[in-house]
């Protein structure tokens, strides 16, 4: 009958044309929102300047000229601060530690929250039991007040910085991980990897991690800048990065003093808006790009 | 017994449960002090027996847990022990009880935050779902696009560009808000005003999304559609179906953004020098004056708990599944 | 015998366009559709067909992301195309009504059932809210629900699915429209409750001489509850006529498909030989709730035995309890006649490879972000250690066996048809080279020309590999296509096993007897027959 004419190579799918990654990127990028090209465009700038501050910067980090509070010059293009340093060679400066340490810790929180996510995910017996309660402990302090806590008794250096913010901003990566592992470990094809017989490794790794990388990247960029404002916030409280490493949140707190000046010289009071634009303007630039990486990815997350 | 009771005492005593570990992580906080810690409240040059004296005084002599029950033991009758500063190295206890430095503090906390959440909670429910109704329109994409940039700036920006145009070129505000002894409640909501408004532009932009979302989420549900096909009309099936339906989405966007101003605080506290309880807080930090960030520490978790489990409560007592049990 | 003033809707040339993927793609495209006052017009099509699209566009309705671009909705005369929404609100809930497929997602959770019956009727100011509330009753009763009175004062979770289907009846004859669309009503349902509720559906259309377009996939529901039939195929119409003259002679080659699976017969076999054994088994998932009671199971050598049963009566669980996902609480499973260890974990890579299940949804039984070469080379690799062109080889002859060429090894699963992906899981079971093969309601998800050709394809491998199928399904039509014994379940429990032809003829335990005099047929007059049958 009518199986005659039926053939199963002959069924409709829609079939995509093979493109490499990158040319996949392209063809993405070529059609993102004017919002992503520019925050893309300002992530870029700012990664120059982290890796070449050496080279851009035309004074030292914490070169002490003679005279502070210096009018801008060819010497010095944004003045000297209170202690005669160079504001934009700190400026410089501040993008590679202030970023640098907030990446840095993104990516420890990322190791721990998300390795110790997927393990309970898959696990999902007595250890996922003990991680999620412990997680919810944790989670039932504000992670600033935890961190302002935690920052009183180990005192405040880099390092501990570092520590204390990774260990507390991983629980939240721990339970977008698990949640997101959660909802792959329940399909068919990890079942089925199971019935064959797999190691959790490879289900892990082979199974799991390529399904749930989507909103894993989006999450990277929406915790870095939560991270890069908490280290940001510390700094200026006085309780993050020390000087003399420059640093926004510092600058942010040094340089206040120079809106007093708005009503008598523009230019010096808008020193004190510096760099608190650079921090707010890398937000804003890897929200940007997030929101659309979310729309990309068919809207994995509505909203956040 | 009525289902929704047992659901609502068992979020209760979930509660009591967490803000009891919490307890225990903010008391063990002492445990975990550096050995060189007595010479940095009391100085270099104390003498041992001050030393000494200050450590049977931590208790550290004692076995933890019963250090433990004591110290919750105290804190439950308004207890928070003594403050480290005013202490020194010669053994001259000048130290103040915690509690007598936080009371006024968490008076003007209290006060700031409430008049922010006056203002930006129904300001934030409107915006949202409005936002929400005209999904995809123009409106809606100013919004998600102000929201998005509004969200990404740090607190203390936005309260320095206030300071800046309404306290230095307008000079409409006080940059500093200093609470005088004897200040009338106008005088307060005078001087609050800058750090409030810097709060309430803070939250107000999370909150709005976090509604959006909630409320895009419920009208895309097929008794939604139903509701139309039946022929009601938009305002209707917004407050008929959507509403009834919507109170524990809502009571949680409220509870996190509330939890939020709190931590809000800490920051707009210091800028403005507005002497509440966070700046007390970050004051504390800097001298490590270890049992006020404890009693901080503490005031802040517990009003996190309990904001988080209020939204829990209502999104349980307003749940119809709950209240009518099969 | 169509006068103008009895064409209730006139559609004509409907076009209607969706948007995914940032481009707007057409689901209609220019279909016309008449429905006189009173008739039963039944809309029928495959998944993505676009009938519901169609039917909602009956109502002048377009759901969100959905436009409708070109043609006329003359209702009554009236052209609901560009009336504003306001206006067409008017009709909605008063001369028109909707009945969704999903009752339990369709009812507003907060709301008692008889409120939201009569809500259309208030709003239109049609009755007041005493009149409205004792209609409704009526209709409840009318409908057969129970307890009448005092039913409508519960919540929608507080009353099952079939009657909460018949709730959504009453709801919509609450304002005696002229049209109702009812959109797949029954499909949610096990065919047990179907029957009850397609009854009452029918009753009350006839009683009020309802117009109704009635949207299924199920050519022997439809043919119960319409009057004329239409079949949609790809937004476009295939071909539509009298009920009995479409059954009796349809005329496209489509159409002729859809009967198509009733079309395989395969003779039955038995064998005394047992591959499989499953003694006295009892499992939960929690201690307390048993959920399969002293299950006893055969599985000849190289033959099929379907599990039939309605939702709840414990074949997925036996599914799982025989690949060792949940290790049951009694009694044994035995493979070759040796005692197979209870947990997966304790099984050897042998007895795992023996083992094969295939999945209902094809779509998540394959990881998404591997190519088929990968899904397929997996098994080769893992149990038989192959690498390299040998098995380059041995993919490409079992793409060969499920009648796909090699080109599809490099291919995503996102790149497959509904039916490819069937057929690579098959592949993946056979690449294992198993004794015995799990079939979880493999077919039911997909469209019915599609099932005869995996259910043969199914059928040749058994012939050439002599694998075993434990065929789980609730869908009595392939039952009788591939089957050799039948098991029918019910609560956990084992009603019988035995060859094809004894369960299938007369007498039956009560049970089996509801169960297979449920299943609609393709007759016009089976549902009037079952109904004098059982009174």
């Amino acid at each position: 009958m009518s199986t005659k004419n039926y053939s199963a190579t002959a069924e409709v799918a829609h079939v995509r044309t093979r493109r490499t990654w990158l040319h996949r990127m392209w063809l993405g990028l070529k059609k993102a929102p004017l919002t992503a090209w520019f925050g893309l465009i300002v992530i870029l700038g700012y990664l120059f300047c982290m890796i070449f501050a050496d080279l851009i910067a035309p004074h030292g980090e914490a070169e002490v000229f003679a005279i502070p509070y210096a009018p801008w010059s060819e010497e010095h293009r944004l003045g000297t601060d209170h202690l005669g340093r160079d504001i934009l060679s700190r400026l410089i400066f501040g993008a590679r530690n202030t970023v640098g340490i907030a990446l840095l810790t993104t990516l420890l929180s990322f190791a721990i929250g998300g390795g110790l996510g997927l393990v309970a995910a898959i696990n999902r017996s007595w250890l996922d039991q003990i991680l999620s309660r412990f997680v919810d402990i944790l989670l039932a302090i504000p992670s600033l007040i935890f961190a302002l806590m935690l920052l009183a008794v180990f005192g405040s250096s880099v390092l501990n910085l570092i520590i204390i913010i990774a260990v507390l901003d991983s629980t939240r990566v721990f339970r977008l991980t698990r949640a997101v592992a959660l909802n792959v470990v329940v399909m068919d094809y990890v079942e089925a990897a199971r019935l064959r017989g797999e190691k959790l490794g490879w289900i892990m790794r082979r199974e799991i991690l390529p399904n749930i990388m989507p909103p894993l990247v989006a999450e990277f960029g929406l915790r870095f800048s939560f991270v890069f404002l908490t280290i940001a916030a510390l700094s200026f409280l006085g309780l993050g990065i020390q000087p003399p490493t420059a640093d926004w949140g510092t600058m942010v707190r040094e340089l206040s003093t120079f809106i007093n000046y708005l009503n008598y010289d523009l230019r010096l009071g808008l020193l004190a808006f510096i760099p608190g634009s650079a921090i707010a303007l890398l937000t804003v630039a890897v929200n940007f790009v997030v929101d659309w990486f979310l729309h990309q990815t068919s809207g994995l997350r509505d909203e956040h | 017994m009525n289902s929704v009771l047992i659901t609502v005492i068992q979020r209760l005593l979930l509660g009591l449960i967490t803000l009891f570990f919490v307890s225990i992580i903010i008391f063990a906080m002492v445990a975990m002090l550096p050995g060189d810690f007595t010479q940095a409240v009391l100085g270099q040059a104390a003498l041992e027996e001050t030393v000494q004296a200050f450590r049977k005084e931590l208790g550290l002599d004692q076995p933890a847990v019963y250090r433990y029950f004591q110290w919750l033991g105290a804190v439950l009758q308004g207890d928070f022990g003594t403050s480290f500063s005013g202490r020194a190295s010669s053994g001259i206890d000048r130290s103040r009880p915690v509690l007598e430095l936080i009371e006024p503090r968490l008076y003007n906390t209290l006060f700031l935050a409430s008049m922010t959440a006056i203002v930006a909670v129904p300001l934030a429910l409107y915006l949202g779902i409005t936002a929400a109704l005209h999904r995809n329109g123009f409106f809606d994409r100013l919004i998600n696009t102000v929201t998005l940039v509004s969200i990404s700036l740090p607190e203390f920006l936005v309260a320095y560009v206030l300071m800046a145009l309404l306290a230095v070129l307008w000079p409409v505000f006080p940059p500093i808000s200093e609470v005088r002894p004897g200040a009338d409640f106008f005088d307060r909501l005078y001087i609050s005003v800058l750090p409030a408004l810097t709060l309430t532009m803070v939250t107000i932009a999370h909150m709005m999304r976090m509604t959006r979302a909630a409320i895009i989420n419920l009208l895309a549900s097929p008794y939604v559609e139903m509701a139309r096909l039946k022929g009601v009309a938009q305002r209707e099936i917004i407050i008929k179906h959507v509403l009834p339906n919507a109170w524990a989405p809502i009571a949680t966007v409220i509870a996190f953004n509330l939890a939020y101003l709190v931590i809000g605080v800490v920051v707009v506290e210091t800028v403005f020098t507005y002497p509440g309880i966070g700046r007390l807080m970050v004051d504390s930090v800097t001298t490590r004056d270890i049992p006020i960030v404890q009693a901080c520490g503490l005031i802040f978790a517990g009003t996190y708990i309990f904001l988080n489990m209020s939204a829990d409560i209502i999104g349980i007592v307003t749940n119809p599944r709950l209240l009518h049990p099969r | 015998m169509s006068t103008k003033s009895d064409l209730l809707l006139d559609m004509r040339g409907i076009k209607i366009e969706g948007f995914s993927d940032e481009r707007w793609h057409p689901i209609i495209k220019g279909v016309d559709l008449q429905l006189h006052r009173g008739e039963v017009l039944g809309l029928i099509g495959e998944s993505g067909a676009g009938k519901s699209t169609l039917g909602l566009a009956a109502m002048g309705f377009a759901r969100p992301g959905c436009r409708i671009t070109d043609g006329q909705i003359l209702f009554d005369g009236r052209d609901l195309k560009p009336m504003k929404e306001s206006e067409k609100r008017k009709l909605w809930g008063s001369r028109m009504a909707y009945v969704a497929q999903s009752a339990a997602a369709s009812f507003n959770p907060a709301h008692r059932l008889i409120d939201q019956t009569i809500e259309a009727s208030l709003i239109k100011g049609l009755k007041s809210q005493n009149e409205a509330k004792a209609d409704a009753v009526e209709l409840y009763r009318a409908l057969q629900l129970p307890d009448p009175g005092s039913i409508g004062f519960r919540y929608p979770h507080q009353v099952s699915g079939g009657q909460l289907q018949r709730v959504m009846t009453a709801m919509a004859m609450a304002t005696r429209p002229d049209l109702i669309i009812f959109d797949e009503p029954t499909t949610a349902l096990d065919v047990t409750t179907q029957v009850e509720v397609l009854l009452a559906m029918r009753n009350i259309v006839e009683q009020f001489g309802t117009a109704a377009i009635y949207i299924t996939h199920d050519l022997a529901v439809v043919a119960q509850m319409a009057d004329r039939i239409k079949v949609l195929r790809y937004g476009e119409q295939v071909e539509e006529a009298e009920t009995r003259r479409m059954l009796e002679a349809p005329q496209e080659d489509y159409t002729k498909s859809l009967w198509s699976v009733r079309s395989i017969q395969k003779p039955e076999e038995t064998s005394e030989d047992y591959v499989l054994t499953l003694d006295g088994v009892d499992a939960g998932y929690t201690r307390s709730l048993k959920v399969l009671k002293n299950v006893n199971i055969k599985v000849p050598r190289g033959r099929t035995v379907a599990v039939v049963g309605e939702s709840g009566s414990g074949k997925s669980t036996t599914a799982r309890v025989i690949t060792g996902l949940l290790p049951p609480s009694a009694g044994s499973v035995r493979f070759n006649g040796e005692p197979l260890p209870a947990a997966l974990k304790d099984r050897s890579l042998d007895q795992l490879r023996e083992i094969q299940m295939i999945y209902q949804m094809a779509d998540t039984a394959m990881n998404p972000r591997q190519t088929v070469g990968e899904i397929i080379g997996r098994p080769l690799e893992f149990y038989h250690g192959m690498s390299g062109r040998k098995k380059e080889e041995r993919i490409t002859d079992l793409l060969r066996m499920i009648e796909l060429d090699d080109s599809f090894a490099d291919r995503l699963p996102s790149e497959l048809s509904g039916g490819q992906k069937q057929r690579i899981c098959i592949a993946r079971a056979l690449a294992a080279e198993p004794d015995v093969i799990i079939c979880d309601e493999v077919t039911s998800a997909l469209d019915q020309i599609v099932q005869e050709g995996i259910l043969n394809l199914l059928l040749n491998l058994q012939e050439k590999f002599g694998i075993s199928y434990i065929f789980i399904t609730h869908d009595i039509a392939t039952v009788k296509a591939i089957s050799d014994e039948i098991v029918i379940m019910f609560q956990g429990e084992v009603v019988e096993q035995g060859l094809k032809s004894e369960i299938l003829a007369p007498p039956h335990p009560d049970y089996t007897q509801l169960l297979l005099s449920s299943v609609p047929e393709m007759d016009p007059d089976w549902l009037d027959t079952l109904v004098t049958e059982r009174s």
